[in-house]
């Protein structure tokens, strides 16, 4: 495994503010990493960092093993990326576009351009789409088209910040599906998104930025991991704590939380005692349990003084 | 890169209609000449047109002093305060430089591009006013007479016009260096244009102003028109001279700052 992102102790001041406040990231190759936050978290920021549009305050970046912001012209061409959304000439076809993004930059020749475009906009289901405007186009074919724009020359490190946004429940399945293929066939993937739900079906590995710093580091697997309790639902939850009195952690409603890492057991013993059991299940914290424990609230909220 | 930004450029509608709107002023005012007859007196209104009516070979170099002062540079700094300013608002500029293109080059690919539309607009508002001088007015194809009265010949005239286009184009350049420069500083292309034109009206507005008589030399709409003095018999170079080389600095000096500020901006847009 190599190292593709590794950031340290990166920070990025604004005036007064720290956007970023010394971050270290850690991303290897072959993974799917998740980078969460509120907004105005520093994601935004960190990821334009990291594809050399914003200039550290200080701190060092290696991308794919080399330093950026000073070999980003031997890097970049090398990562895909959709930072804040797509953006397009609006009066140009979506095909002229790719065309234009992709001669405007270096990796790619001439020759085998109208193939690779063809190709990227197979891959984001826009290949049949002809010669309208850009302008004319959904928020949804829009974001595809921003994200065949990242696919163009098959990089091996694809950054997106927020790529389903603006899709219907199909597309996000499209897109998600997409990215996991990519995924085996080598590409890294760097998701920065809000979508819980979204990083919690695709990434590996998750990380969580609040305020500007990095408060949490860590495969999915082991954040999402049991609890070793066993979560009972039953309509008479008075009765379970009788019975199993001591193991009985909370009751919420017909919810009870019971100590016990074996649903078989703890069911066994309540339907011994004649208690009926709607439901039963391992108690796993969800992800998003475990960002509200991590980052406290929204940095968006700005509270009266009092 | 460069040719990216041409097939931009001129993919663009707005350009095409900028260049006929710059046509459109020339256009009106030869009809207007033709309909009432009334020639301004020489030496009075736009160079060159009181000597239409005689002569509409003369017609190309009376449409250039027609659109020069005002409509030419409007365009200009129009198509140059967008460059940067442009692709930062429409949020194109963020995957132009992750594309990535080198600021520099981005820098200067968009420099020549407005140089390429100086010069299509220059040639184009010349090569219409020529058409509409030699089909509206009497025009004699041998020879020209010169501002100073004596008579040029055929292919005087021609290569003067070539200088004068020139001088022109060299004239707007000077005009894209601001608004190239205030296109850095702002993600509004409006912003970078206005703030272009507000240094040509002040410039323009300080010139007749005899108490700026110090700086007169220095302001960059100073030397706009001496390409008037490239018909002179002899041609008086020495207006021409220093248009050049105050042109030249302003430009380099804009451009420099233009760069050091792109280069190490963050790109937030």
């Amino acid at each position: 495994m190599s190292a593709v992102i590794t950031t340290s102790g990166l920070v990025k001041q604004y005036g007064r503010l720290r956007a970023v406040d010394g971050i270290d990231l850690d991303v290897q190759a072959g993974d799917v990493y998740g980078f969460l936050g509120a907004n105005g978290s520093g994601k935004t920021t960190t990821v334009r960092m990291l594809l050399g549009l914003v200039l550290p305050t200080s701190g060092e970046i290696e991308l794919l093993g080399e330093r950026m912001p000073r070999a980003g012209r031997r890097v970049l061409p090398r990562v895909g990326a959709l930072i804040e959304g797509p953006a397009h000439y609006g009066h140009l076809s979506g095909r002229e576009n790719l065309s234009l993004l992709d001669a405007a930059g270096r990796g790619g020749s001439w020759r085998t351009r109208r193939r690779r475009v063809d190709h990227a906009l197979d891959q984001v289901g826009l290949g049949g789409i002809g010669r309208r405007p850009v302008k004319a186009y959904s928020l949804g074919m829009q974001q595809r088209l921003g994200l065949a724009g990242a696919l163009l020359r098959r990089p091996e490190l694809l950054v997106l910040d927020e790529p389903t946004n603006g899709l219907d429940p199909q597309g996000i399945s499209e897109v998600r599906e997409l990215l996991l293929e990519l995924h085996r066939g080598g590409t890294t993937v760097f998701l920065s998104s809000h979508l819980l739900a979204e990083v919690e079906q695709l990434c590996s590995r998750v990380v969580v930025l609040d305020r500007g710093r990095l408060v949490l580091q860590e495969e999915l697997a082991t954040l999402t991991a049991p609890t070793g309790c066993t979560v009972v639902h039953t309509p008479t939850p008075e009765r379970v704590r009788g019975t199993l009195d001591g193991r009985v952690t909370s009751v919420d409603g017909e919810r009870v939380i019971v100590r016990g890492s074996d649903p078989a057991e703890v069911n066994a013993l309540l339907v011994g005692a004649g208690i009926p059991v709607s439901g039963l299940a391992l108690e796993r914290p969800t992800l998003e349990e475990v960002v509200l424990a991590a980052a406290g609230t929204s940095p968006d909220r700005v509270e009266a003084r009092p | 890169m460069i040719v990216v930004e041409l097939r931009k450029m001129f993919r663009r509608p707005r350009t095409w209609a900028t260049i006929a709107v710059l046509n459109a002023l020339p256009l009106l005012v030869a009809v207007l000449l033709l309909l009432t007859d009334l020639a301004p007196r020489a030496g009075q209104g736009p160079p060159f047109l009181s000597a239409v009516l005689r002569n509409g070979a003369l017609y190309p170099l009376a449409a250039l002093a027609i659109v020069l002062p005002l409509f030419l540079p409007i365009a200009v700094a129009v198509v140059a305060g967008d460059s940067i300013a442009g692709e930062a608002q429409a949020g194109t500029l963020r995957y132009l430089l992750a594309r990535p293109v080198g600021r520099t080059r981005l820098l200067v690919a968009k420099l020549v591009a407005v140089l390429a539309f100086v010069l299509v607009t220059v040639v184009v508002v010349a090569g219409v006013g020529y058409v509409i001088g030699s089909t509206l007015f009497d025009a004699q194809p041998i020879g020209g007479t010169s501002v100073s009265g004596t008579p040029l010949t055929s292919a005087d005239l021609s290569g003067r016009t070539l200088l004068a286009i020139g001088y022109v184009a060299v004239s707007m350049l000077g005009v894209a260096a601001f608004a190239l420069l205030f296109s850095t500083l702002t993600d509004s292309p409006l912003g970078a244009t206005m703030g272009a034109l507000a240094v040509l009206v002040a410039s323009s507005l300080l010139f007749t102003l005899d108490a700026a008589s110090p700086i007169a030399p220095y302001l960059p709409t100073r030397y706009w028109l001496a390409f008037v003095d490239l018909f002179r018999d002899p041609i008086q170079w020495r207006d021409i001279t220093r248009g050049l080389a105050l042109q030249g600095l302003y430009v380099g000096v804009l451009l420099a700052a233009a760069w050091a500020n792109f280069t190490t901006k963050d790109i937030t847009s």
